[in-house]
């Protein structure tokens, strides 16, 4: 008999994934909270995007459950029909349309008609337009609204991505490594955003950055070898033995060990 | 107000004008004694590059706008022709040259030993005689085949250069088929010495005009289609595609969608501008449909100026006409003159001759060297 189960956003149990053999996923339990802003670190190689495409359904896991919302198994469904069910994803590099204004950038991304039928009489209407302008002001780029998306700074691009995530009204935001490349000012304006949105949203952050992870997290995963190696706040993982050992490397742990 | 796209619609206006009006007056109403006067053979050579013209708005629909290469996109073209041009054959008749009821290359490959209950017509051919079954097959036909192949090769993700491979081997492969005479479609000689079109001669030079009319009608409908389409959701679609394809397809859309959508359209526009084709040149054969005749398209459109709408018509204009000059004078040579000016305009006009007006004014108000081929003029300097 099963105990009633705590609700939660996204379920991952045991869920594995090899790739020629070398394990990027590895036996992977994960569970995060409805509105919570979830920050994932770990080395390269960490299985940190592998993640991510196990989620929102680039890759299939060779074993495990990930479960969204409590009901629905995300391991038999492809891209677009996990985004239609309200996960968005951020790339590592910012991917806009360049051709596009950074307006209709947003437009294509509004929640609603997705079939090819709907789009070729769709038009944009008063309400699309007010809810446009409201995500431009979140974002902070109301007054490049009719401006090419090609034309924006590396930082600019990064937040318009952010806002096209938004236009989905999405349930479960994922953020792949929004500071990278970013200015110092920059990148404290994207904390701000993040933190703005949680609660609202639930989000899982990936980032390298640690000064960044300390100014948004509350809860911060730390993956290693396709694994959880540890939970907890940014204290109590910086604190923690084997973070330092696998961030830093068993050179130093070595001599301990033997002495 | 006075936006690009105005001028663009007063250009065509009157280009349409003068190929709609003026010319077919110059060849039928201005005697031929006079200067002025345009031969039946000049008005059906401009028919000739207006059907071409219409075959490079379908590329362009596909390698412009959405950012696939389709190197077989003569293969729907010579769909269209063979299924008019199967018409075409059935109304000859006795005219033919050994004056039987069915075409000639089959008295001659004794197709009456082959299908001796219809007389030595393959059953397929009979509904040809009907003219509303042709014309539907010149749609349906390229229609059925781009939606096989693109359904298999969109399903599987297949992009870029290998998608690019697939179209030519699957052209290739076709061009194989159509050689055979047992395929029934007149081997390599393929079908030619049509005499009737809806009860006139093909030779007549009225006919000759209707058809030329015809053609420059069809350019504009498929113009006017082309522009609608960049102007609606879908046309963003298929630009965004085209920049960053995993982006729209982690929005929500599902792109092989799109993508087939816009190969079955283009598929049909070069399937319409090939039935246009054969009554105008009075023949189609499987050389037609070959990878060589695809990749000339492809050039017409770089040439032009892919990506935009107005491009892709003046490339297959103006590239055949050089054609048409330099196989008189140094017919040799041209393929290599075709591969010289791609490359050019590849690296020195990425936007093709459209983009030429830009990238003067981009020139003039930097007042410096060009800056190579890299920036293209369309995005201002960040």
């Amino acid at each position: 008999m099963s105990t009633p189960k705590k609700h939660f956003i996204l379920a991952m149990e045991g869920v594995s994934k090899a790739f020629d053999g070398f394990r990027a996923i590895n036996d992977l339990n994960f569970y995060m909270d409805e509105g919570e802003l979830r920050v994932i670190i770990g080395p390269n190689g960490a299985g940190k995007s592998t993640m991510l495409d196990l989620i929102t359904g680039r890759t299939q896991p060779d074993r495990g459950r990930i479960e969204y919302g409590g009901d629905t198994d995300l391991t038999r469904l492809n891209e677009y029909e996990i985004a239609r069910l309200g996960i968005g994803r951020k790339f590592q590099t910012p991917s806009v349309y360049v051709d596009h204004t950074v307006e209709e950038n947003i437009w294509l991304s509004l929640r609603g008609g997705r079939g090819v039928w709907s789009c070729l009489f769709a038009r944009l209407r008063p309400a699309d337009r007010d809810r446009i302008h409201a995500l431009l002001d979140t974002i902070g780029l109301a007054d490049r609204a009719r401006r090419k998306a090609g034309t924006l700074s590396h930082g600019q691009k990064q937040w318009l991505e952010i806002g096209m995530l938004l236009a989905q009204e999405p349930r479960l935001l994922l953020v792949d490594e929004p500071a990278a490349g970013m200015t110092d000012n920059e990148t404290e304006r994207t904390g701000e955003l993040l933190l703005s949105l949680a609660g609202k949203h639930s989000i899982v952050v990936i980032e390298h950055d640690m000064v960044f992870v300390r100014q948004i997290a509350r809860t911060v995963t730390v993956l290693h070898q396709g694994s959880i190696l540890c939970e907890g706040t940014v204290d109590q993982v910086q604190a923690d033995e084997r973070v330092k050992e696998v961030y830093l490397g068993r050179k130093k742990k070595a001599p301990a060990t033997v002495a | 107000m006075n936006s690009p796209t105005q001028r663009e619609y007063g250009v065509v206006a009157a280009i349409a004008v003068i190929g709609l009006v003026v010319l077919p007056l110059l060849n039928g109403a201005v005697p031929e004694s006079s200067a002025l006067h345009l031969t039946t053979f000049q008005l059906g050579v401009f028919g000739k590059y207006l059907c071409y013209a219409v075959l490079a708005l379908g590329v362009n629909l596909l390698w412009g706008q959405t950012g696939i290469l389709s190197l077989g996109q003569c293969l729907f073209f010579a769909l269209g022709g063979y299924a008019l041009g199967m018409h075409l054959m059935l109304l000859i008749g006795k005219l033919g040259q050994y004056h039987a009821d069915i075409p000639d290359f089959m008295v001659f490959l004794e197709f009456p030993k082959r299908y001796p209950s219809t007389g030595g017509l393959p059953p397929h051919w009979i509904p040809f005689r009907n003219l509303g079954f042709a014309l539907a097959a010149v749609v349906i036909v390229p229609a059925l085949v781009a939606t096989a192949f693109g359904w298999l090769a969109f399903r599987s993700r297949i992009k870029g250069v290998y998608f690019s491979i697939l179209s030519q081997a699957l052209t290739y492969a076709a061009t194989l088929l159509f050689f055979r005479n047992d395929f029934t479609f007149g081997g390599n000689n393929g079908l030619t010495d049509f005499k009737v079109i809806l009860g006139h001669d093909v030779n007549q030079p009225a006919t000759k005009r209707a058809l030329y009319i015809a053609s420059g009608l069809l350019l504009l409908g498929t113009y006017a289609f082309c522009r609608w389409l960049t102007t609606t959701k879908f046309g963003l679609i298929q630009r965004a595609i085209r920049d960053s394809e995993n982006r729209v397809l982690f929005s929500g859309y599902a792109t092989a969608h799109f993508k087939l959508f816009v190969f079955v359209v283009a598929a049909v526009i070069a399937g319409l501008g090939g039935a246009l084709y054969v009554p105008q040149v009075g023949i189609i054969n499987p050389s037609d449909m070959g990878t060589d005749k695809s990749l000339e398209a492809v050039v017409w459109c770089a040439v032009g100026g892919r990506g935009s709408i107005v491009g892709p018509i003046l490339g297959a204009i103006g590239v055949n006409a050089l054609k048409s000059y330099a196989t008189h004078s140094f017919a040799e040579q041209w393929p290599y003159f075709l591969g010289i000016l791609f490359i050019l305009v590849t690296l020195f006009l990425p936007d093709g001759l459209v983009g030429i007006p830009a990238r003067v004014r981009g020139l003039l108000a930097r007042r410096r060297p060009p800056a190579g081929p890299t920036p293209p003029p369309s995005s201002s300097p960040s």
